[in-house]
Parts: structure tokens; C-alpha cells; sequence
């Protein structure tokens, strides 16, 4: 049986309130959440596989019911979601392939490693292009139009390869499955190793894609929903799952998924990409930082345990900040948008 | 535009929501109790577990903000 942790009324706090922030950002953006959760729980004691076990286990009854919230505002594009699920999901299995194999050659440091490279480069990558385009429509003042579909996206629409073509409604696309196949193994994939891998398919689906933002974000929820089911079930047949855990972040994080699914119907579309480019390159910096801890623990690198320790928890405090960032900006476009309105 | 408030709904899912949480509280560091939950051939439960707070809450947290009057933007209107 998993280490059973008792749990004082702190460590129940904590849970509520990073559950609600979590949830607020997921269903606003469609992921978010796992990269705080998961070292804060490992911070109250609990292990790691069962914190990242436990994490699933809210992630994808969390996704459920955004995924319903946003279907209700037209957003969701099902068959998007399904597809890219089923492609991300031997992503997630590749992923996890190559994590033990890390794991076994580099040892826990290695892998440790291994991760926070990729946070940093995928998301620096990523959210730094995400975010040049939200300031392009910005200094554009195109923020009310309905989004361009990028250059990369037309020509992929305009690739006609017969027998493989879909066509998504909701995400006003059609494009052959060769180009969502690897979008949906690269989400499986990026989720595996930093278990978000929403950040890579919901700017996948709107840059590759064409999918609106709003679509594209609210269609991760599926994905979401699809992945932390088979996830859940996968660890939970190990008995790793400690369902106290999961529903006690639960707790917040519903009241917070059906904040941020409102939300989206408040704001101005690029303001998703807005909160996901400011997210994702907080946590790019933070993780930046407890790199050279690795490379010391690795022996590349001589570094002092005091040192080490300071860069760890500056680097916790830098991803807090990066969930209270993305949330104060939803929270103040919901504002501004139900001023607008009224 | 007047919006009739779910209190029905509101009631009935936080009574739902508000017993599956007295539970888990109640038995929260009950090892015990809490032991059929861990174990690997019982691998369904916290699934069903979560699909059940998912129902109950997720219609709970709807009805909540519902209630308060924090809605979505009716479609159609200008933002």
C-alpha cells in the first residue's frame, strides 16, 4: 500500500487554494496547474509518483466538467479533441519510454535534468512565439477582430493528401490527419515529461491548425479529460493514487474551471494567448533556475548546498507566481470585459 | 435581461457535493478506512470516486456562480 500521509488542516488549505487557481487558469486556457501542484505536494510529504498519480486523478474529472462548460458556450471541438487524445496518447506512452530509460542511464538527477530542459526549451520556444503574436495584435489594434489563421496554418490547410482529410467544424478546419498526428504525439509527449502538455497543443491546434483560441484551449480539455483518465487508470492499478488528495484539490479546482470557462466568454480572444505566453515563460525562468542544481548533483557543476537550496525555492515561489500572474489576468479581463458589457 | 436563479439545483448538488466532502473529511486521516482505496486490485475506485465529486461538485460549482449572477456572456452581444 502507498505511504499513507496524514493531513493537516495547512497542507487541506493549500490544496483548496492552488486547486481553485489551477482550475481558474485550465478552464480558461485548458491546462495549467500540474506544475505547481505536483512539487507542492511532494513539499507536504507526499511522494512523488503518488503526487503526480494524485494530480491525474483531479485532472481529468477537473477537465470533464470545463469540457461540458465550454461545449455549452460552442467551443469545444469533439472530434479535434478525440483525434489528437488518441495520437497523444502513444505520445504519453513514447514519453514515458523515454523518461525510465533516462532514468536508468542519468539516475533521478539525470531525469531531473532531463525535465527541466525541456520545460525551458519548449516553453521559452513556444511561449515566446505566443507571445510576439498577442503584442502583434495588439500594436495591430485588430484585439476585437476574429483571429487571423496563420501562415504555417494556410498552407497546411491547403495540403490536399487524398484519403487522410478531416474536416472540424468547430475549429473551422479541415486538414489532413498526417499534420494532427504529430501535434497530438508531441502534446502526449510534452505531457509525459512535464505534464503539461497543453502547451504544446493548444498553440499547436491554433498555429498549425488554424483553430481559433478559444476552440483551440477549450478542445485541450478533452484531450485533458482523455489523458488523466488513462492515466489515473494506469496508476491507480499500481496504488498509487491517494483519492484524498485528488479530491481535495478537486474542491477548488471545480469552483475555479467554471470561473475561467465563464471568463472566456468575457474577453477579447488573443487574451488566451495572452495568459498562456506570460504562464509559460514564468515557469520557463523558474525551471531555468534549478538547472545548474541538477548539473551539481550530476558533478558537472560545483555548487553549494545553501545555494542549491535557495535556487529550489526560488524557483517553487517563481511557478506559485506564475499561476497568481495568469489568474490576476483572467480575473481583471473578466472584469473589464463584464464592465463592457453592463 | 432577468435570469431566475437555479436555487433548486443549488440545493440539491451542494446537499450531494456538501455529503461527499463530509465524508472524505470524516474519514480524511482514518488509515484504516481509507485503506480499501489504496489498494491495487481496488483499482476502480478512485475512479468512480472521481467521476462521482465530478458530477455532484461540477453541478455544484455551476449552480454556485449561477446563483451569485457571475454568467456567461449571452452570445451574440457585443464584448
Amino acid at each position: 500500500m502507498t505511504e499513507f500521509i496524514a493531513l493537516g488542516a495547512d497542507s487541506v488549505a493549500f490544496l483548496l487554494i492552488v486547486g481553485f487557481i489551477g482550475g481558474l487558469v485550465s478552464g480558461f486556457i485548458g491546462s495549467g496547474g500540474a506544475f505547481v501542484l505536483t512539487p507542492g505536494m511532494m513539499s507536504l510529504g507526499v511522494p512523488g509518483v503518488v503526487a503526480v498519480a494524485s494530480n491525474i486523478c483531479h485532472k481529468f474529472p477537473k477537465a470533464l466538467v470545463g469540457a461540458y462548460k465550454r461545449h455549452k458556450y460552442g467551443q469545444v471541438d469533439i472530434k479535434l479533441g478525440l483525434v489528437m487524445a488518441a495520437t497523444a496518447a502513444v505520445g504519453m506512452w513514447w514519453g514515458a519510454g523515454v523518461q525510465q530509460s533516462v532514468r536508468e542511464s542519468f539516475g533521478e538527477a539525470g531525469s531531473n535534468l532531463y525535465v527541466s530542459v525541456a520545460f525551458v526549451v519548449v516553453l521559452a520556444i513556444v511561449g515566446g512565439f505566443v507571445l510576439r503574436d498577442a503584442i502583434r495584435i495588439y500594436r495591430a489594434g485588430t484585439t476585437e477582430h476574429e483571429e487571423e489563421v496563420s501562415r504555417l496554418a494556410r498552407w497546411v490547410r491547403s495540403v490536399e493528401i487524398p484519403g487522410t482529410m478531416m474536416t472540424f467544424r468547430v475549429a473551422k478546419t479541415r486538414v489532413s490527419f498526417l499534420f494532427v498526428l504529430p501535434l497530438g504525439f508531441a502534446t502526449g509527449l510534452l505531457a509525459s515529461t512535464i505534464a503539461v502538455g497543453g502547451f504544446v497543443g493548444v498553440p499547436g491546434m491554433m498555429y498549425v491548425l488554424g483553430a481559433p483560441g478559444l476552440v483551440a484551449s477549450a478542445t485541450e480539455l478533452v484531450i485533458a479529460f482523455v489523458m488523466g483518465l488513462g492515466g489515473t487508470v494506469k496508476y491507480a492499478l499500481g496504488g498509487y493514487v491517494d483519492v484524498r488528495l485528488a479530491m481535495l484539490i478537486l474542491l477548488g479546482s471545480l469552483f475555479g474551471v467554471q470561473l475561467g470557462a465563464i471568463g472566456t466568454t468575457f474577453v477579447k480572444p488573443y487574451m488566451i494567448k495572452v495568459v498562456m505566453a506570460t504562464i509559460m515563460l514564468i515557469v520557463a525562468v523558474s525551471r531555468a533556475l534549478v538547472i545548474p542544481v541538477y548539473l551539481g548533483q550530476l558533478k558537472v557543476l560545483a555548487i553549494s548546498a545553501a545555494l542549491a537550496a535557495f535556487l529550489k525555492q526560488v524557483s517553487f515561489v517563481m511557478m506559485v507566481l506564475a499561476l497568481a500572474v495568469g489568474a490576476i489576468i483572467i480575473i481583471g479581463a473578466m472584469i473589464r470585459g463584464h464592465r463592457a458589457q453592463a | 435581461m432577468s435570469h431566475a436563479k437555479p436555487w433548486k439545483g443549488f440545493v440539491l448538488s451542494g446537499l450531494a457535493s456538501s455529503a461527499g466532502y463530509a465524508l472524505l473529511f470524516a474519514y480524511l486521516n482514518d488509515r484504516e478506512a481509507m485503506a480499501p482505496f489504496f489498494q491495487k486490485e481496488n483499482w476502480w475506485l478512485p475512479v468512480m470516486v472521481a467521476f462521482a465529486f465530478s458530477l455532484a461538485h461540477g453541478a455544484f460549482t455551476g449552480y454556485f456562480w449561477d446563483v451569485l449572477g457571475v454568467r456567461a456572456k449571452p452570445r451574440g452581444s457585443k464584448s
